[in-house]
């Protein structure tokens, strides 16, 4: 029982140093804080940044500082913008852990991604 | 190793100089003359020197490309009045054009208003007849249903569609739909397709137009400059003696020649962009104002009967 509880308490310190380390990053949310939000930038027909790691819950918003439109689609349709002109913006909360692989469908070039952990 | 311009042509009496200056990337001007599928080049300051008589023949048009009505950001903040200049341009040729073909982007974010104000300025053209097909920037949001009702009148599938002139078989083909991630433009099987059985009943001699919005060769995949089907497309039709290929996106001319097909992109009538890889990304390119002119045109195409040749003259606004 003694034993248990020590290895609960290395995995629990272990957790928290994990958790300190991810909330040094931007975009990632604390575990039990309020829903977080995170930034993609579109600059230059590209995703910034083109991985972006965020606790489920996070709402992340994209932007658009670009002179022509660019859309935001999941490969697997998860979430799909409307053309973005010139600094239009377009958000979607992550609920579900998983890897969210998206494109500008105007310009299919354009590739990133979301992880949700 | 680019994947660009990497034909010369031989005895046709254009040095590798003027070969280049005819494949100038910023809309310097070029007259391409194209006999029995070899293609002729000279320089547009060459071509001065000829009787204009030279180059006229039984049909000619011009094509126009990427408007982008709508566009107001510093590239050019006055889109519509270098429309207006464009057209100014075709109503001042010595030969009326039979038709216009306008190579997509018609707008910048496929409004109505946009639709509108593009309709109603071409409504100036001296010319019979104006035929589309759409650029990425018209089918925003409504997969180009707005479009094809507005433009696409008798066309088929996405818009695609093909008609006759003067012996010439002209196709209008739709590469800016349903494009996959990381891909580049695409025509899709059910076109390739039709555009099989479009052809299936011509003689191998009748030369074949083929317009397009993104170019349906390599420029530059890296921007997205190519369609990832294309070569399909073009084996389909490799029994034609003559194919010219005409398309805009890329906002200035370039031109290739493979064997019997003849590669030509226009330039825009709204703003100029990079040549590929010479900036950070394909986006507008801001030039001084004095200069925005030199790289905004139109392209006007000559077709001689018998000789089976097509002559393609790009001139800038200024």
């Amino acid at each position: 029982m003694k034993k248990t509880r020590w290895i609960l308490g290395v995995v629990l310190t272990g957790l928290a140093a994990f958790t300190s380390i991810a909330v040094t990053q931007p975009g990632v949310a604390k575990a039990g804080d309020q829903p977080a939000s995170a930034e993609v930038k579109i600059d230059n027909f590209s995703f910034g940044p083109p991985t972006l790691t965020v606790a489920a819950g996070t709402t992340v918003t994209w932007k658009n500082n670009d002179d022509v439109p660019h859309t935001v689609v999941s490969d697997d349709k998860v979430f799909k913008s409307k053309a973005l002109d010139t600094d239009d913006k377009f958000s979607y909360t992550f609920t579900k852990p998983g890897t969210y692989n998206y494109f500008c469908s105007v310009h299919p070039k354009m590739t990133a991604k979301i992880v949700v952990k | 190793m680019s994947r660009f311009i990497e034909k010369n042509l031989e005895k046709d009496g254009v040095d590798r100089r003027g070969f280049l200056k005819c494949m100038a990337w910023a809309g310097t001007g070029a007259l391409c003359v194209l006999k029995g599928g070899v293609l002729k080049s000279y320089a547009l300051s060459d071509v001065m020197q000829h009787n204009v008589g030279d180059f006229k023949g039984d049909l000619s048009f011009v094509q126009i490309s990427d408007s982008h009505i709508g566009f107001d950001k510093a590239a050019n903040p006055d889109v519509t009045a270098t429309l207006g200049e464009a057209i100014a341009k075709v109503n001042a040729l010595p030969t009326p054009p039979a038709f216009v073909l306008h190579t997509g982007d018609l707008t910048h974010l496929s409004k109505p208003e946009e639709f509108d104000t593009l309709a109603e300025s071409l409504k100036s053209l001296k010319t019979e007849r104006i035929f589309y097909v759409p650029g990425e920037h018209d089918v925003l949001d409504d997969n180009g249903a707005m479009f094809r009702e507005r433009f696409g009148q008798g066309a088929m599938g996405d818009g695609w569609h093909s008609f006759d002139r003067n012996g010439i078989h002209f196709v209008g083909l739709v590469n800016v739909m349903n494009l996959k991630a990381g891909g580049l433009g695409s025509l899709g099987n059910e076109q390739l397709e039709w555009l099989q059985k479009d052809v299936s009943g011509l003689k191998s001699s009748t030369p074949i137009v083929l317009f397009a919005h993104i170019p349906l060769w390599a420029v530059y995949p890296q921007w997205g400059w190519g369609t990832d089907d294309s070569e399909q497309a073009l084996s389909n039709l490799k029994r034609f003696g003559s194919i010219t290929v005409l398309n805009g996106h890329i906002h200035q001319t370039m031109q290739k020649v493979e064997g019997n097909v003849t590669f030509h992109t226009a330039c825009s009538t709204a703003f100029p962009q990079p040549q590929p890889g010479q900036a950070d990304s394909p986006g507008p390119m801001k030039v001084p104002d004095d200069k925005l002119r030199q790289l905004l045109g139109i392209t006007d195409v000559n077709f001689v009967r018998g000789t089976h040749s097509l002559a393609v003259v790009d001139s800038t606004l200024a």
